[in-house]
C-alpha cells in the first residue's frame, strides 16, 4: 500500500525509518499493528481484572497452584536464551557471523524477559510485595535466585539494547546521545559477560525450581553440589533452543517483510550451534531420565510407571520429548549446509516444541499427579483471562519488535 | 543485690497422632478449625479446590467386599521437621520452622503469593486466598479476636492453633514460666471420638508419645512429618506403604 503524502503522521513516520531501508507504508504498518493492539488491550483488561478482584478469575486452584502462566514463562525465557548465548558466542568465542543477528537476539531476549516479568506480576497474589525478596531473601530458595537474576538481567538487556535505539537517525542528531551511544558501545563485551552470567544462573535456577521439590517425586532430581540436575539441563536446553528460536524469528521476519535479512551462512551457523547443543542436551537428559526412573524416584517410594498411567500423560510423552523433539531435530540441524537452508525451519520448530513440552511436563504433569495414595489425578484448563493475559504479552512482543524493526537497523546485512 | 533468676524454656516438638479407626468423618474438626482460625465462608463460585481448607477429611473406600467401613483421614499440615519442603522454597522467608515448638509457621503479612510452597508441599495442605475474604453482615461479630484474618493473595495453612499456644504462653508467663506446656488445638478439642491426639513428641508422657504404633503418609520422602496416624486395619497400613511409608513406632526423641 502506498504512502498517503497528505497525512502528516506518514511524513513524520518516514523521518524515523533508517536510510536505505525499505519499509511498508504508514497505513499498512498501522493496519498490521491494529489486531495486535486489540490483543494487547484484551490482555491488559484481563490482567486488570486479576489485579482488581484476585486470582479467582483464573482456573488455578490449591492443587494447580501454577498454571499456564508459569509454563509459558518458562518456555519463553528458554527461547530468550538465544540472547545470552549469542552474546557469549560473538563477544567471547568471536563467531563474527552472529553479529548479523545479535541485535535481534538481544531484542528478543529483552521482550521475552520483560514479558515474563509482566505476567509474573499478575500471577503473584501480592505483586506490591515483590521487593520483599530483596529485603528478606531466603538464600536457600531457587526462587530467590530466579528473582535476583531476572531483575538484574532485564536491566543489563535494556542497557545492551539502548545503543541500537540511540542509533536511529533522528535520535543521532542530538550530540550527547551520540556520545552516550559510543560510550555504551565500548561497554558491550562487559555487559555481554555480565548478562551471560546472570542469564546462565537464571535459566538454571528456573530448572532448579522443580528439581529441588522433594515433595514432588515426579520433579525431584539428584543434586550436583547445591543444584539439582534440572539446573544444568535448563541451561543446556536454553543454549540449544536459543539459536533455533533466532533462526525461526529471523525467517519469520524475512517472510513477513519480504526482505533478505541475513546471509544463508548465518542460518547454517545458527543451525549447527543449535544442533550440537541439542545433541549434548538430549544425551544428558536421557541419562538423567534413566537415573531418575531407576534410582531417585524409587528411593522416594514411587514406582515410575505410576507417573505415566494417567492419560493423556502416557509414556509416549517421554519418547516424543526425547526422540521426536530431541534427537530428530538435533540430527537434522547438524546436517545444515548439506540440506536446503530453508528446510532448517522444521527442525528449529521441533526443537522449540521439545523445550516447550519439557516445561509443560514439569509444570503441569508435576501438579496433576497426586502424591498421596488416596488423592486423585486432577486436570486443569486455563480461563480466558489466563489466555488473554498471555496473548497480551505476545502482542506486546510483536508490537515492540515491529516498531523497532521499522525504525532501527535490526539486521545489519538487510538488503 | 539479688542474683536474677535465669528462666529457661525447653524446646518442644508438638505433633499429632490421628486414629483413623476412631474417625467417623463427622467434620466437627473442620468446622472447629474454620471457626477458630477465622476462615471466611466460601463464595458461591468456590469448590473444594479453591476454598480455604486448613484441615480436610478424606474418605477412602474400603477395597474389601461390600459392607465394610470406609476409612476417614483428617489431613492438615504435617509439620515436617527434616528438609521441610515449604520452608526451603519460600523466597522471602514467610515460612519458618520454629525450633522452640517444631511448628511450621506461615507469615501471611510477608507472603508474596507466589504459591511455590503449595507446589512444594507433598500433602497439598496449603490454601491460597484466591479472593478477598467476606463475612455476611453480622457474622463479623463471631470472629475470633486472637487470630488475624488473612487478605487475598496470600497462602495459609494449619499452624496447630498458634493463637491458643500464645494464650498458653501468656498464662505460663503470668505464673513465672516461659514454657507454654500442654495446650489443645481446636480440632483436637472438637473431635467427639477423641481420634486426634496432640502433644510433645519429646515428652515421653504426652498423648502422642504413648500412642503406640504409628505411621506417616509419604514417609519415604524423608521429610519426617510430626503428624502421624494409626490404624489396625491392614488395608490402611498397606496403603500407607505406598510412597515408602512403613508402619513403625515413633521414637520419643525423634
Amino acid at each position: 500500500m502506498a504512502d498517503i503524502p497528505w497525512v502528516p503522521a506518514a511524513m513524520f513516520d518516514r523521518k524515523f525509518v533508517p536510510r536505505g531501508a525499505a519499509r511498508c507504508g504508514t497505513a499498512q504498518f498501522s493496519l498490521w499493528l491494529t489486531p495486535w493492539f486489540f490483543l494487547l488491550g484484551l490482555g491488559l483488561w484481563a490482567g486488570y481484572l486479576c489485579l482488581r478482584d484476585g486470582l479467582y478469575h483464573t482456573n488455578m486452584d490449591n492443587r494447580f497452584a501454577f498454571g499456564l502462566w508459569i509454563f509459558l514463562d518458562l518456555a519463553i525465557i528458554a527461547f530468550g536464551g538465544g540472547a545470552f548465548f549469542s552474546g557469549v558466542l560473538l563477544y567471547f568465542l568471536k563467531l563474527k557471523e552472529l553479529s548479523a543477528v545479535i541485535r535481534s537476539a538481544v531484542l528478543i531476549g529483552f521482550l521475552c524477559y520483560s514479558g515474563a516479568v509482566t505476567v509474573l506480576m499478575v500471577d503473584v497474589g501480592q505483586p506490591l510485595r515483590a521487593w520483599f525478596t530483596f529485603w528478606h531473601p531466603n538464600t536457600h530458595s531457587m526462587l530467590t535466585e530466579v528473582t535476583f537474576c531476572i531483575t538484574c538481567y532485564l536491566v543489563v538487556l535494556s542497557i545492551e539494547y539502548l545503543p541500537v535505539l540511540l542509533r536511529n537517525r533522528q535520535i543521532r542528531k542530538i550530540p550527547s546521545f551520540l556520545v552516550f551511544e559510543w560510550e555504551l558501545h565500548k561497554l558491550m563485551p562487559v555487559l555481554a559477560g555480565i548478562g551471560a552470567f546472570l542469564s546462565f544462573f537464571h535459566q538454571g535456577s528456573l530448572g532448579g525450581l522443580y528439581g529441588v521439590l522433594r515433595g514432588r517425586p515426579f520433579a525431584f532430581r539428584e543434586s550436583f553440589g547445591i543444584w539439582p540436575t534440572t539446573f544444568f539441563l535448563f541451561i543446556l536446553s536454553a543454549m540449544a533452543v536459543g539459536p533455533s528460536f533466532i533462526l525461526l524469528t529471523t525467517r519469520l521476519v524475512e517472510w513477513i517483510s519480504k526482505r533478505t535479512l541475513v546471509l544463508e551462512s548465518v542460518y547454517v551457523k545458527l543451525a549447527r550451534i543449535s544442533g550440537w547443543m541439542l545433541t549434548f542436551y538430549v544425551l544428558l537428559k536421557s541419562v538423567d531420565t534413566m537415573v531418575w526412573l531407576n534410582s531417585t524416584s524409587r528411593r522416594g517410594g514411587f514406582l515410575p510407571w505410576e507417573y505415566y498411567s494417567w492419560e493423556p500423560f502416557g509414556v509416549w510423552i517421554l519418547f516424543v520429548e526425547i526422540g521426536v523433539f530431541g534427537f530428530l531435530p538435533a540430527v537434522w540441524l547438524l546436517r545444515a549446509g548439506r540440506v536446503p537452508t530453508r528446510s532448517l525451519v522444521v527442525p528449529a520448530l521441533l526443537a522449540c516444541a521439545g523445550i516447550a513440552l519439557n516445561r509443560y511436563v514439569l509444570t503441569v504433569q508435576t501438579l496433576a499427579l497426586a502424591t498421596l495414595p488416596f488423592d486423585e489425578f486432577l486436570s486443569y484448563t486455563p480461563s480466558w483471562q489466563e489466555v488473554a493475559v498471555f496473548g497480551g504479552v505476545a502482542a506486546y512482543g510483536v508490537i515492540v519488535y515491529s516498531i523497532l524493526y521499522r525504525y532501527t537497523k535490526l539486521f545489519p546485512q538487510e538488503r | 543485690m539479688s542474683t536474677p533468676t535465669v528462666r529457661t524454656r525447653n524446646p518442644r516438638r508438638y505433633g499429632m497422632v490421628i486414629d483413623i479407626d476412631r474417625c467417623t468423618g463427622c467434620g466437627a474438626c473442620i468446622v472447629a478449625c474454620a471457626a477458630e482460625n477465622n476462615v471466611a465462608p466460601g463464595a458461591s463460585r468456590d469448590n473444594d479446590r479453591t476454598s480455604i481448607s486448613l484441615l480436610r477429611v478424606f474418605t477412602i473406600p474400603n477395597p474389601e467386599p461390600v459392607g465394610r467401613r470406609a476409612a476417614f483421614v483428617p489431613l492438615m499440615c504435617m509439620q515436617c521437621e527434616r528438609d521441610t519442603p515449604c520452608v526451603a522454597v519460600c523466597p522471602q522467608q514467610a515460612v519458618e520452622l520454629d525450633p522452640m515448638t517444631g511448628i511450621v509457621e506461615q507469615m501471611p503479612q510477608r507472603c508474596l503469593g507466589c504459591r511455590y510452597c503449595m507446589t512444594a508441599c507433598p500433602y497439598h495442605a496449603r490454601s491460597f486466598n484466591w479472593a478477598d475474604p467476606h463475612w455476611p453482615s453480622g457474622m463479623e461479630a463471631t470472629l475470633n479476636p486472637t487470630v488475624a484474618p488473612r487478605m487475598r493473595g496470600v497462602v495459609e495453612k494449619c499452624d496447630f492453633c498458634q493463637s491458643r499456644m500464645h494464650a498458653a504462653q501468656d498464662r505460663a508467663a503470668a505464673n513465672g514460666s516461659l514454657d507454654p506446656g500442654q495446650y489443645t488445638p481446636a480440632c483436637v478439642e472438637a473431635c467427639p471420638t477423641q481420634a486426634i491426639l496432640f502433644g510433645d513428641w519429646d515428652d515421653p508422657a504426652s498423648p502422642v508419645s504413648t500412642a503406640g504404633d504409628t505411621f506417616a503418609w509419604l514417609e519415604g520422602l524423608g521429610t519426617k512429618p510430626k503428624v502421624r496416624y494409626r490404624s489396625r486395619q491392614p488395608w490402611v497400613g498397606a496403603m500407607a506403604n505406598r510412597g515408602g511409608a512403613a508402619p513403625r513406632k515413633e521414637e520419643s526423641n525423634g
